[in-house]
């Protein structure tokens, strides 16, 4: 089924939580809403599922417009951050809750059946009969995601799906969640605010800030061409140094970059801690080593341009550390937004 | 014996002389103000023998005033769970304009002493009150009869349903009602599928407690009962009447089954809060749920 919202806009009281945004997500695609804590991610996610209105704008699904359709009679399936499962019902009963209060009426021998292939599909047999309390915070997710895809949902809605899991757990949960998808096809729509498992799950990532839509794409175009400093910098470790424009060239030091499009006057260069070359012979931006920090994988290196601003950038673990070694920082991929 | 002789500086509150005269104080208080006088209904009703308990219990007006005490509780009881639980049910799952002032007016019989309430509804349903004229003339009884009578304890035990019910259900939030309409529930069957399972044990608590203040009630019942012996009054009324006629045997005989549903409500409550109740609790899972490492296939 595919979604379209419209200009849709939510205020709270007064604060405005979701500015006139418009999305579109085809029939089948996973898509990704991302964006900082309070970005509005949640609010959006709620009415297109019908737990929250707009106060402006439309949601359809398909070609019907579905704004005022209430969340039982949505066709949703929805999976809240911290579970929500019934604590007084088994693994088993929480999973049925959907197919026993429905109007299709199905018999008792049906709801059991499908509860055992849910139940194979996310990888719980046999866990039936546990309490949500007596099984794992990963565990809970998946009877949580088995209980929503019950009442065969027009649409999947996920409100940080891994939020409350540690590290390992999330990465395969994800990958997980990938291959169900694919297997069953239905349209995703996700919320999280971990740019790597936006950038690992989704088709198409949308990035929210401040309630307004600032970039959407696939993970490659917002990756290669981030339409901002703030895509830039939420997407991942960037540095930021204060250029000054002048005919679309930004000098710094004497190096200039192209800047095509940007006005005249004080801008801001951005680049990746890993398009960084330090160079012992005069190419690229002046600099002074300050700091080493060591990591598995590279070294991380802090220097500090003659002006001040500081620069962080990756070597191999085999790059000396010699504090106070003056150098040069060659950049590759640079990328010039207005201040 | 070692870990008393190292010397650390003793927190406030510790010296053993200040210690041990709060335990003192504290002892003798519970005994002088709580534990005697209990005592001394159980001695005093007993004080003639079983025969002659059996006899004052037996008597018309006080197996009236036993009967008025169950009439009211059967019927203000359950009427004050239906009101307390729809009102901790719309406060805490819903946002309407004047919720916070339906929070606060709850709460007003409490802070109000019990005969202010019986005066304010001389002053509704007397005589001379705004209705007293309306109801005459269609020869309804309010005052001086039990629907005064179960109105007074209604509005004194109105906030025990409701003050039980709201801080577990604030705690408790709406995720698990809005999953339950999420997946296709009416309002009634997310209610009693979802919401009644989660707070029964808190629920039964606070019928409990308004039983046990309905059968108590004096102040308010005293205003608007009229307290004819045999007619209208209820069985703490009853004790005050029969304390006056001297026949202390049968005011504390009286007094003693009011003493006895005492007990009974408070082994109930300690049964209830092994159970959970009467405390904020969130099931494990719904809060943020510890981070279990695990290898997912
Ligand atoms: N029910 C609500 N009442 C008032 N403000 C809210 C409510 N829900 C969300 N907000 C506000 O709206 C903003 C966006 O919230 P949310 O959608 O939860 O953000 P996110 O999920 O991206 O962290 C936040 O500033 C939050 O405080
Ligand atoms: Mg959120």
């Amino acid at each position: 089924m595919k979604i379209r919202l419209d200009t849709v806009v939510k205020t709270f009281d007064t604060f405005r939580a979701v500015h006139g945004v418009s999305l579109e997500i085809e029939s089948g695609e996973l898509v990704a809403l991302l964006g900082p804590s309070g970005s509005g991610k949640t609010t959006i996610l709620r009415m297109v599922a019908g737990l929250e209105f707009p106060d402006g704008g439309a949601i359809y699904f398909g070609d019907e417009n579905a704004t005022d359709i209430e969340v039982r009679h949505r066709g949703v399936g929805f999976v809240f951050q911290h579970y929500a499962l019934f604590p007084h019902m088994t693994v088993g009963e929480n999973i049925a809750f959907g197919m026993k209060v429905s109007k299709t009426k199905r018999s008792a021998t049906e709801i059991s059946g499908r509860v055992t292939h849910l139940l194979r599909l996310v990888q719980l047999e046999g866990l039936q009969d546990r309490f949500p309390a007596q099984i794992s915070g990963g565990q809970r997710q998946r009877v949580a995601l088995a209980r929503a895809l019950a009442v065969d949902p027009k649409v999947l809605l996920l409100d940080e799906p891994f939020g409350a899991l540690d590290a390992n757990v999330r990465r395969d949960l994800r990958r997980w969640l990938r291959k169900i998808h694919d297997e069953l096809g239905i349209t995703t729509l996700f919320v999280t605010h971990d740019q790597a498992e936006a950038l690992d799950l989704a088709d198409r990532v949308v990035i929210l800030d401040k309630g307004k839509i600032v970039q959407s794409g696939t993970p490659e175009e917002v990756c290669r061409a981030p339409a901002s400093a703030f895509v830039m910098n939420f997407l991942g470790d960037a540095n930021r140094l204060k250029v000054t424009v002048s005919d679309e060239k930004a000098q710094i030091q004497g190096v200039v970059f192209d800047a095509d499009g940007i006005a005249d006057g004080p801008a801001e260069l951005f680049f990746r801690p890993v398009d960084v070359t330090w160079r012992e012979d005069g190419h690229g931006i002046q600099a002074t080593i300050a700091r080493v920090i060591d990591r598995p994988d590279s070294r991380r290196v802090l220097a500090l341009t003659v002006d001040g601003q500081s620069i962080e950038f990756d070597a191999a673990p085999e790059f000396p550390f010699r504090a106070e070694t003056r150098g040069f920082v060659d950049i590759r991929r640079p990328r010039v937004y207005p201040a | 014996m070692a870990k008393a002789k190292t010397r650390r500086p003793p927190r406030i509150g510790e010296a053993p002389v200040f210690r041990n005269s709060m335990i003192v104080i504290v002892l003798t208080l519970v005994a002088l103000v709580i534990v005697a006088p209990l005592a001394v209904i159980g001695f005093e009703a007993f004080s003639k023998g079983i025969a002659y308990f059996a006899k004052t219990i037996a008597n018309s007006d006080t197996r009236h005033a036993i009967l008025m005490t169950a009439l009211t509780a059967l019927i203000a009881v359950p009427i004050n769970t239906v009101f307390g639980v729809a009102t901790a049910w719309a406060i805490t799952k819903f946002d309407f304009p004047g919720r916070r002032l339906l929070l606060i007016i709850i709460e007003i019989p409490f802070s109000v002493s019990p005969i202010v309430a019986g005066v304010a509804y001389l002053f509704v349903y007397g005589l001379q009150g705004l209705f007293g004229e309306t109801l005459q003339s269609a020869d309804v009884r309010i005052l001086f009869a039990l629907p005064g009578i179960v109105l007074a304890s209604m509005f004194v035990t109105a906030p025990f349903v409701a003050r039980e019910l709201i801080p577990l259900m604030q705690a408790q939030g709406r995720d698990l009602e809005e999953a339950a309409t999420s997946l296709g529930a009416s309002g009634w069957r997310t209610f009693f599928s979802v919401t009644l399972p989660n707070i029964k044990w808190a629920l039964l608590y606070g019928v409990i407690l308004c039983n046990s203040r309905v059968m108590g009630e004096f102040g308010a019942v005293s205003v608007v009962s009229g307290n004819i012996r045999g007619q209208t009054n209820t069985l703490p009324l009853h004790i005050e009447l029969l304390y006056h006629d001297y026949n202390a045997v049968g005011a504390f005989a009286a007094a003693s089954i009011l003493a006895a549903l005492a007990v009974v409500t408070l082994i109930a409550k300690v049964a209830l809060e092994r159970r959970g109740a009467g405390r904020v609790r969130r099931p494990s899972l719904a809060g943020t749920a510890p981070a279990t490492s695990e290898t997912t296939p």
